[in-house]
């Protein structure tokens, strides 16, 4: 999409084609919208952070309730990605390499938590694992809490990032097809060889871009894990919820400090995102010369 | 289970067993069971909690707002696709990038950003106070907040397919005296509808159930700028479990509708 | 790298009071959203009291805060508080009533005061120098005044507002039950912004601008005054008549004695009306109930004449469902305008 000889052409094609009034008004509109649309709000959040001096910004990103948030929205993070990378391979799997009978309505069910909103991802645990819910019952006799600890954070996490990594997936294996596999099944190699040796180099770098993408929405899923988190400070406050407690508490300074640290975190995802979307770039484009 | 490509490669089974059981787990039966709990509602009883005039309000707010949120996205975002393809300028990497940073951003720490520039003391909000209009707690800002959030899927969906549309049909045309309108037209709009609609209803669908960057900035007015995730928050506060979950499954069979219409797309686009 | 030794020692001690030894005590406290600063000075009180007489044990507090009905519907979907301390004893009523055996329907006799150890009452916050000229509960529907409150749908606060407003109406217009209804729709029209919580609408009023007043907790008033520069912002002004605010606390009985908790979590509650639990309430600005500390804060707390959830409205029993819930007079009064 952004290899060399393209901008090359792009720029001899609008130089051919010779409007540079529309060409420039629309790159202007572009770093406009940038600016007023992204740049500014990632400004004032680092700003606001600023405010009261570098001393405070560490405070409050130091403080113990900031860092066993961080420490619990890592766990999430830690807990659910592999989940879902593990289901989203099997998943891209079944989907890309055989077809069968209700293909469509499988993709669509994979697809459902990305559109359904997350206080409704919150709230069926609760009523599923609620005191008052379907399990209430019995797992209060066995003495198991799962909404308002961190099963039930973790649960929600999930159920918000399902998707992601099968939605990478599922067209860059379709797009390879099956032949490599199939050669590796004819020269003898069993199932996970096959696997491990051909499937996995081939997928890499989409996988890795679904679990950067899968990372980014775990890491600030605030909705669905406000539904099930009790808010207890220390325990099951996620970053995002103490955000928005330090919010709720005059505490605007430290909230936009804690937002900062997210901030910087998110950056850091495009970064790596950016990166291993290059990379697949880079395999498309030379796969399409061989 | 018919119609193998591949009899050769292994783990079907496996691998649509373990998806399907992961998948009713984590989704299908939580999801089941709030359809479940909201069945104890006779049908009359559910029409008149979705019909209720509080209900109506935020019903229409909150697919209204997320509409003109991806109609916004579907124009700005099909500009920016078209000038990240199309043109080389300085800053153009940055911006490509940056375009998914609202889909990296947690929603809470936009909210809070959003609301601090526009409230009616921010950076941007005192001068929409002078001139006599306000933008946070208003349907305005809800919309703004719709639209940022839900930027990058217009962006992302239209991007690929506008670069693969050789120049070379457009040159044609235009060699053949195409005006640019006709250009556009005849052969992007074509072209690039499918990937658009995809793109649209992505937004579309995520700008309805969309929570955490709007309770900021939303002032949460009933009948006024109060949305429907909002609205289930406030019926589960008032205990009032079933009204939640009428709510929640009209939601739901919404967002699957949705859905399908998307993966039609998406089939038509794969077997043109 | 001082920063990063830093860094990490503070890492090391959030680890460490993470695992904390078996003996100890872990108790919850489920609370309303006004209470975060009371209960912060109050935990430290509580833990050095109660290790004067158990110097082996640890007890460690945590505290949850929210929007009152919010954080009691958690308690009743299994969040396991030892303790509920909320803004209304409705709220409490019916955790008891939904979440069944987790403590008794009588609950409010178990302690003094109908186990309101501290009370509070509505208060108007304004801009510095009072521009818009509020005084009184009548000033609020004049035209151009804007006023914040939160919803009675979901906080605990407004529904105290709520009332307090139509007692208002009730004794200007004589005690015509459909004036006062009269006035509180007007008084509606005037609000720009319902946020869910007490909370949300003090955050809405003091850092985003929005309104001319803000119906508030006294103590949520003062809070407001001794934030950096609040002095200089804001000004309380006190109304004719308001409500005698009553936020209730309890042992979720079913709670402490899965954990374990029972002694200390009644000891913690009782704790709250000795004079050093009083005092502490009465520094984080709510009215005491102990006579003594009530009368050496007495210069804090202006006298006004105040209605009571009891006497005049029939108890949270009777005023929940006729003003509050579905149907109630709210929904009423605030439909599509």
């Amino acid at each position: 999409m952004s290899s060399s000889t393209q901008s090359a052409s792009s720029v001899a094609n609008a130089a051919r084609r010779g409007s540079p009034l529309s060409r420039r008004l629309l790159i202007g509109f572009g770093w406009l919208f940038f600016t007023l649309f992204l740049l500014l709000p990632l400004l004032i959040v680092v700003s606001q952070g600023l405010k009261m001096g570098v001393g405070t910004f560490f405070d409050a990103i130091l403080e113990p309730d900031a860092l066993s948030a961080l420490k619990l929205t890592i766990i999430a993070v830690v807990i659910s990605v592999p989940l879902n990378v593990v289901f989203g391979v099997s998943a891209a799997w079944c989907v890309s390499k055989y077809s069968f009978r209700g293909k469509s309505i499988l993709v669509t069910l994979i697809d459902l938590p990305f559109s359904v909103s997350p206080v409704i991802a919150g709230l069926v645990y609760v009523l599923m694992f609620g005191a008052q819910g379907f399990f209430g019952p019995w797992l209060q006799d066995h003495d198991i809490q799962i909404v308002f600890a961190l099963p039930g954070i973790v649960l929600a996490t999930i159920f918000v990032t399902v998707p992601f990594v099968a939605r990478e997936l599922i067209p860059l294996m379709q797009e390879q097809g099956t032949q490599e596999e199939e050669a590796a099944r004819l020269l003898g190699a069993n199932g996970w060889q096959m696997f491990w040796h051909v499937t996995v180099p081939n997928i890499k770098w989409g996988l890795i871009y679904g679990v950067v993408l899968c990372t980014a929405r775990a890491m600030g899923e605030f909705g669905a894990v406000s539904v099930v988190s009790g808010h207890i400070r220390g325990v099951t406050n996620t970053l995002p919820l103490h955000v928005e407690i330090l919010y709720n508490e005059y505490n605007h300074v430290a909230a936009f400090a804690v937002a900062t640290l997210l901030l910087i975190m998110a950056l850091f995802i495009l970064l790596l995102k950016q990166w291993s979307e290059s990379r697949i770039n880079r395999l498309r484009a030379s796969a399409a010369e061989e | 289970m018919s119609r193998r490509i591949s009899p050769v490669i292994p783990g079907f089974g496996l691998t649509l067993g373990y998806t399907l059981v992961y998948l009713s787990l984590i989704v299908l039966i939580p999801l089941a069971a709030m359809f479940v709990h909201a069945a104890q509602l006779t049908w009359d009883q559910f029409w008149a909690i979705i019909t209720a005039p509080r209900v109506l309000a935020a019903l229409q707010l909150s697919f209204g707002t997320a509409f003109v949120a991806a109609i916004i996205n579907g124009v700005i975002g099909t500009v920016l696709a078209w000038v990240l393809v199309r043109y080389t300028f300085p800053g153009r990497k940055v911006i490509d990038a940056m375009i998914d940073l609202p889909f990296a951003l947690p929603t809470a720490v936009a909210g809070i950003a959003l609301t601090a520039l526009y409230a009616p003391n921010g950076w941007i909000g005192q001068f929409a106070n002078d001139l006599g209009f306000k933008i946070a707690y208003t349907p305005m800002g809800i919309t703004l907040a719709l639209t940022f959030v839900t930027l990058p899927f217009v962006v992302r969906t239209v991007q690929p397919v506008l670069a693969d549309i050789p120049r070379e049909i457009e040159e044609a045309a235009a060699c053949l005296g195409a005006k640019p309108l006709q250009v556009f037209r005849y052969i992007l709009v074509p072209a690039l509808l499918p990937a658009w609609l995809t793109g649209f209803a992505l937004a579309f669908a995520r700008g309805v159930g969309e929570y955490g960057s709007v309770i900021f900035i939303a002032g949460n007015m009933p009948f006024k700028t109060e949305i429907l995730p909002l609205l289930i928050m406030v019926k589960l506060d008032q205990y009032d479990y079933t009204g939640a979950t009428a709510i929640g499954v009209m939601m739901l069979v919404v967002s699957f509708i949705l859905l399908l219409i998307i993966n039609l797309i998406q089939r038509r686009i794969e077997k043109p | 790298m001082s920063l990063r030794r830093y860094a990490l020692a503070a890492l090391a001690s959030a680890i460490f009071a993470g695992s904390a030894v078996a003996k100890d005590y872990e108790l919850l406290n489920v609370s309303y959203d006004p209470t975060r600063e009371l209960y912060q000075d109050y935990n430290t009180e509580f833990t050095n009291f109660w290790k004067a007489s158990h110097p082996g044990d640890n007890v460690k507090i945590q505290q949850s805060h929210g929007g009152s009905g919010k954080q009691a519907r958690g308690v009743v979907d299994g969040l396991r508080a030892d303790v509920v301390t909320l803004a209304l004893a409705g709220d409490i009523d019916e955790i008891a009533k939904l979440n069944k055996g987790s403590l008794p329907e009588n609950w409010q006799t178990r302690l003094p005061d109908a186990s309101t150890p501290y009370t509070s009452t509505i208060v108007f916050l304004v801009r510095k120098g009072n521009p818009k000229g509020i005084k009184d509960w009548g000033d609020l529907t004049k035209d151009g005044v804007s006023v914040i409150t939160p919803n009675p749908k979901t906080s605990g606060g407004a529904r105290w507002n709520f009332l307090a407003a139509y007692a208002y109406g009730l004794k200007a217009n004589g005690g015509d039950e459909e004036k006062a209804k009269e006035y509180v729709k007007t008084l509606f029209k005037h609000v720009p912004v319902l946020d869910t919580g007490a909370r949300g609408s003090t955050i809405t009023f003091v850092n985003n601008g929005q309104g001319d007043v803000l119906l508030a907790w006294e103590n949520e008033a003062f809070l407001a005054l001794k934030e950096d520069g609040g002095t200089d912002k804001f000004d309380i002004v006190v109304p004719s008549l308001s409500i005698l605010a009553e936020p209730p606390v309890a042992v979720v009985d079913k709670n402490a004695e899965k954990k374990g908790n029972t002694e200390i979590a009644k000891a913690y509650l009782e704790h709250l009306y000795s004079p050093a639990g009083q005092e502490i309430a009465a520094k984080n600005f709510y009215r005491p109930r102990d006579a003594a500390v009530a009368a050496k804060y007495a210069q804090q707390f202006p006298k006004l004449e105040l209605v009571t959830i009891d006497k005049d409205f029939g108890g949270w029993k009777t005023a929940q469902p006729k003003f509050f819930n579905d149907g109630g007079v709210f929904d009423q009064i605030y439909q599509a305008q």
